[in-house]
């Protein structure tokens, strides 16, 4: 039979819409990387302002604060990285053991509500109940007679607290991944294990464990990817110049420089240099979770 | 399963302990919130509120409600969800039914999805997009927070695998009878596909509702901000120089905390009324994409 006489070029013009929306605002940006290249004024455009090579690069390499936000980004990137596997899960192995299904459904529903509410919103809260004087943390705190303790102007806590709060935010949405994954795992499994005589804990260990390996494997690779994003939204709502030291990453700086004190070319220099070491993260990690998990995205 | 031996037992109890006690952490912080929300200034100030409200009063809200800039700024977020969702949800239909056909038929489709990857791979960051914002003036009006976002391709995505899982015979059937693509995609495909469109629906409706650093760069003047702009400079940044006297003067009388409070409820609170909905659809959300033949 013959498949089909249909033209395609409605197919195309389906398209149309989508392909000139991204190229003028995801290729045209793009193209936008010449500010980098560029002493840009805005005036002048991306075509008349003057090319001064790699200048800009110079600048940004001379400036002492670049390893500090380098390193800050990473570092605070890997404890998320790492927080966002373990803390997970561990609830999910601990929830796929509660037998009383409404309680296990109350809680997830519970812990994933953070999860869809903005970082403006959770800043807010965060800063009100993290506050010395009259935040409730620390009222806690001060039942055991512990003194207030300035969460988020001192850079000895503020790191910790960027990893904690995005537990807090995101932790859950990950558990219902991994627990999707759990009851997906064949229960003639643990039967059979039953009747060998295997503990729980042989059973977590031999069947739970090796049964989610691979999309456990798969999100590690895929968060690998973002590494250089620390969480613009999270940081930005929670951070202060007392706090720069210690949470200050690439984005916000990039903001401060590019949009606050219009250092265009050097701002965009420094977010070429990101975006180029992301995509080769990127590009890797998706080559690896293909190569061992099978995962594509299309 | 049931566990007889007792250290079991006592896991059971211990773990249904420390679950429920991490699924309250997760959620006494908002309780908290909602409770200096409704309690009297001085409480409030003197930090003596928990998770239950101290002289109970809706001064804050009666506040919050009644001044310019907060239902100004709804209004724009309102508009925004409105015409934002609108314009999304019909660029991911049309781009993802194009993209669904195989590339034997539709012989192009490798060449536009790589020209969509691409984006999702690259970008050329905040400067020069605020630049090309500025360049194809929009800059302050409310496509500035529509079109630079207008197409999600995560969610074409999405969406394009689900409609490749329809079964194929229907669309053959459709052509034979000689309906055109367009009927093919709105009577066939939308149709089906109605539970997947609910949950990318739901998930647009909360992106628009919580954006707030677009409304903040894109926005020339406060009184055109987003509500999530408005409480990101009122809340975090402490930026009280848009209000009037007569708002100042008010504030003062109350406290800023519990109009704080107020603030970051109401800003939340569609979000908590999706919320059921939002969890009804989620699971089926996560597994949408994950299906391949």
């Amino acid at each position: 039979m013959k498949r089909s006489t249909l033209s395609n070029w409605p197919l195309h013009l389906l398209l149309l819409p989508a392909v000139i929306l991204l190229l003028v605002y995801c290729y045209g940006p793009m193209f936008g990387i010449v500010i980098a290249f560029q002493k840009f004024i805005p005036a002048k455009g991306f075509l008349g302002s003057d090319w001064i090579g790699f200048d800009n690069f110079r600048y940004i390499l001379s400036l002492s604060d670049m390893r500090e936000i380098m390193w800050n980004t990473v570092y605070i990137s890997v404890m998320k990285i790492i927080a966002g596997v373990v803390v997970p899960l561990t609830v999910s192995l601990l929830l796929n053991e509660i037998r009383h299904r409404l309680f296990k459904r109350g809680v997830q529903t519970l812990i994933y509500l953070p999860h869809f509410l903005s970082w403006v919103i959770l800043g807010g809260i965060l800063v009100d109940i993290l506050s010395p004087s009259t935040g409730i943390v620390n009222a806690f705190l001060g039942l055991f007679g512990i003194n207030p303790v300035y969460f988020l102007g001192e850079n000895s806590w503020f790191p910790y607290v960027l990893v904690i709060s995005d537990i807090w935010k995101e932790f859950g949405f990950s558990t219902i991944i991994y627990l999707a994954a759990l009851t997906g795992i064949n229960p003639s499994l643990y039967e059979a294990a039953v009747m060998d005589g295997a503990s729980r804990i042989k059973q977590i260990w031999h069947i739970t464990l090796p049964g989610i390996r691979t999309i456990v494997v798969l999100l590690m690779t895929l968060s690998l990817g973002n590494v250089l994003n620390a969480g613009f939204e999270q940081v930005f709502n929670l951070y202060s110049p007392q706090v720069y030291d210690s949470g200050d990453i690439i984005d916000t700086y990039v903001y401060r420089m590019g949009l606050i004190s219009a250092q265009y070319g050097p701002a965009t220099a420094i977010g070429l240099f990101k975006s180029v070491i992301s995509l080769v993260l990127i590009s890797t990690t998706y080559y690896l979770a293909y190569k061992f998990a099978k995962y594509r995205i299309f | 399963m049931h566990y007889t031996t007792r250290p079991m037992r006592v896991f059971q109890w211990f773990n249904a302990f420390l679950l429920g006690l991490l699924a309250l952490l997760c959620v006494l912080p908002i309780i908290h919130i909602l409770a200096v929300s409704f309690s009297s200034s001085a409480a409030a100030t003197a930090g003596l509120v928990r998770f239950w409200p101290i002289d109970f009063n809706v001064k804050s809200y009666e506040f919050v409600l009644s001044s310019g800039l907060f239902l100004k700024s709804l209004l724009v977020t309102l508009e925004r969800v409105g015409i934002g969702v609108a314009v999304n949800m019909l660029l991911t239909l049309i781009t993802a039914y194009p993209l669904s056909k195989d590339s034997e038929r539709f012989k192009q489709r490798t060449i536009y999805t790589w020209f969509m990857l691409v984006t999702i791979l690259f970008s050329g960051g905040i400067v020069p997009l605020f630049m090309i914002v500025r360049e194809t003036g929009i800059m302050g009006s409310i496509w500035a927070l529509i079109l630079p976002g207008a197409v999600p391709v995560f969610n074409v995505i999405l969406l394009l695998n689900f409609f490749r899982n329809l079964p194929k015979e229907l669309e053959e059937a459709a052509f034979i009878d000689g309906a055109g693509h367009m009927s093919t995609l709105f009577r066939i495909f939308v149709p089906l596909s109605l539970p997947a469109l609910a949950t990318i629906g739901l998930l647009t409706v909360v992106n628009h509702w919580n954006a707030w650093f677009d409304g903040l760069i894109f926005m020339n003047s406060p009184d055109r901000y987003p509500l999530q702009s408005y409480l990101q400079t009122i809340i975090i940044q402490r930026d009280y120089s848009n209000m009037t006297e007569q708002d100042l003067k008010t504030m003062q009388l109350i406290s800023d905390r519990t109009i704080k409070s107020a603030q970051i409820f109401l800003g939340a609170l569609p979000i908590l009324l999706l919320y059921p909905f939002l969890q009804k659809y989620f699971v089926t959300g996560i597994t949408l994409g994950s299906v391949k033949e």
